[in-house]
């Protein structure tokens, strides 16, 4: 038993738990800046910003993200080749949607056909994180956006009296005094991106959830590369559990920083820590 | 071909009428709009059901959840701990190859592996667990004044549940409920793509959408009709969840009445 959990394809199986890590981590603060970049661009005062950064975060919290996974994946890699076919070569003539082909010229392909494996693959990783980043942006934009509203519209006022210029008001005041109030919004999302890892495996990389499905699955009914039978309902107990005590290890140290936070603030929640002590 | 004679064909492609075949080339935006649409027949099939059964699984839930007994505490827990703490794409999984291995050992499970029953039914667990964790935040807010109120006139039972616990939690609860049924209709497109086979190509609206994607090479069409779809539908919901919130909160002056907000809550 102990042998046949540590064959090479177990091993690509532990690798791609570090996978999905590297995913979060990677996600995680791309996310937040594309938040925080919506956010900001919902409260700027020229009009097609505002609206720019209203409609994002809107369209993508109306529609399954599911779909904007799917999309994105095809959009983004249609999106690079076309702009570098536009810049590598120029003197192409013919049209890039032929019917229902998508033909860019052979050095605008992303990554080059004779380019090694791993590339593939990192190009794939990239595309995925971009995706996650921007589906994922949005909803941290919205959290962010409620945060900057919760900031006390006295402090700006006191900024104004200052003469600080509205740039200076949104650096020095806004943004320092909203992670407060961001915090709780940020890691409930911080929990559903975790949730949403999973997914990865619809973007084309190889992640736990297709390595469960290889590995528990029998090659065809009858005969099989694996000393076992169908055991893909184990397997995928195994990435259950796996991701309940994720979830459950992130809540514990979430509420430890909550609690770190509202140390000492004038909030209901500060207000309770300093009575109980 | 025009196209009525499109819808015809494909309008009930999603349930197994009209044309075999799935067009193979030339697709026409009719086309398209028409089977994703079609697809949104098992959307909307998936969604109401596992919101109608989730919704008093979920009561009891909660109702269990607060409950002073241990014995029916702590199983309540768990399933929500389960339910909300694991991500639904795994639990379609996990769900579908756990129905697999049931087949063989009676017929009766025989239904169980395909999408209508199986899906379904993971979708019912998962709402039910996300419902309770709403609701139970409801009771948990519900004014004390209430509930002395009902004690002081010697309610006890069922009649305090039903006149007093049970209204003040649905109204409390009610605007976290409607995001609960949006996003419980968006994560209704997750099930072709988890373990659930599409029976001779009877998906939902999704499934229409990356088979057109997937041949045309082009997201920018499918895609969007999708997005509509999925707006109309939202904007529905509102709608209905808006008419009922009306009247639970009929009773309040009309500035204290609690307004629905769409908040995200996204993927689970």
């Amino acid at each position: 038993m102990a042998c046949y959990l540590t064959t090479g394809k177990h091993m690509s199986l532990y690798w791609s738990v570090g996978t999905v890590l590297l995913l979060l981590a990677i996600t995680a603060p791309a996310a937040l800046m594309f938040g925080f970049g919506g956010a900001a661009a919902a409260r700027s005062s020229f009009t097609p910003l505002r609206w720019f950064g209203k409609t994002y975060m809107a369209l993508i919290r109306g529609v399954p993200d599911i779909a904007f996974f799917l999309f994105f994946v095809i959009a983004l890699d249609q999106g690079f080749e076309w702009a570098r076919h536009q810049v590598l070569c120029p003197d192409w003539t013919d049209a890039i949607r032929q019917g229902n082909d998508f033909v860019v010229c052979a050095e605008a392909k992303l990554p080059q056909g004779n380019a090694p494996q791993w590339v593939h693959e990192v190009y794939g990783f990239f595309v995925a994180v971009l995706t996650f980043a921007i589906v994922f942006g949005a909803f941290a934009g919205n959290v962010l956006f409620g945060a900057m509203r919760a900031v006390p519209a006295a402090q700006l006022e006191t900024a104004a009296a200052y003469g600080m210029s509205k740039r200076q008001t949104f650096w020095r005041i806004l943004v320092p005094q909203m992670w407060v109030f961001a915090l709780p919004g940020l890691s409930n999302l911080w929990m559903v991106l975790i949730k949403a890892t999973p997914l990865l495996f619809l973007l084309g990389v190889e992640d736990i959830v297709y390595w469960a499905r290889e590995l528990g699955g029998t090659k065809n009914p009858r005969f099989t590369d694996y000393p076992h039978g169908d055991w893909r309902m184990w397997y995928f107990l195994a990435l259950l559990v796996f991701y309940l005590a994720f979830t459950k290890v992130s809540e514990v140290v979430l509420d430890r920083v909550m609690a770190r936070l509202t140390h000492g603030q004038a909030t209901a929640a500060g207000e309770a820590q300093r009575k109980a002590t | 071909m025009s196209c009525t004679q499109t819808i015809l064909d494909y309008g009930l492609r999603a349930i197994g009428y009209g044309e075999r075949l799935l067009p193979r080339s030339d697709f026409t935006l009719c086309q398209q709009f028409t089977l994703i649409g079609s697809g949104m027949i098992w959307n909307i099939y998936f969604g109401l059901f596992a919101l109608m059964f989730g919704f008093c699984f979920a009561v009891a839930l909660a109702m269990g959840k607060d409950s002073p007994r241990v014995l029916l505490r702590k199983p309540s827990e768990w399933f929500i701990f389960i339910f909300r703490g694991s991500p639904l794409f795994i639990q379609f999984f996990f769900g579908y190859f756990v129905f697999l291995s049931l087949k063989p050992i009676h017929p009766m499970f025989e239904s169980l592996s395909a999408a209508w029953l199986g899906a379904l039914i993971v979708l019912f667990c998962n709402t039910s667990a996300y419902s309770a964790e709403i609701f139970y935040g409801a009771l948990k807010s519900i004014p004390k004044g209430d509930t002395e109120a009902a004690d002081a006139y010697g309610m006890s039972g069922w009649p305090r549940f039903k006149r007093i616990v049970f209204p003040t939690m649905l109204r409390l609860a009610w605007p976290a409920y409607t995001n609960e049924a949006i996003f419980l209709f968006h994560s209704t497109t997750l099930i072709f793509f988890t373990g659930f086979p599409a029976r001779q190509q009877r998906g939902d609206a999704l499934y229409y959408a990356s088979y057109f994607a997937d041949k045309t090479f082009n997201p920018f069409v499918p895609y969007p009709i999708l997005a509509m779809y999925f707006i109309l539908v939202t904007l529905l919901i509102i709608g209905v969840f808006g008419i009922a919130n009306k009247r639970l909160n009929r009773h309040l002056p009309s500035q204290a009445r609690p307004k629905l907000r769409l908040r995200p809550q996204i993927i689970r």
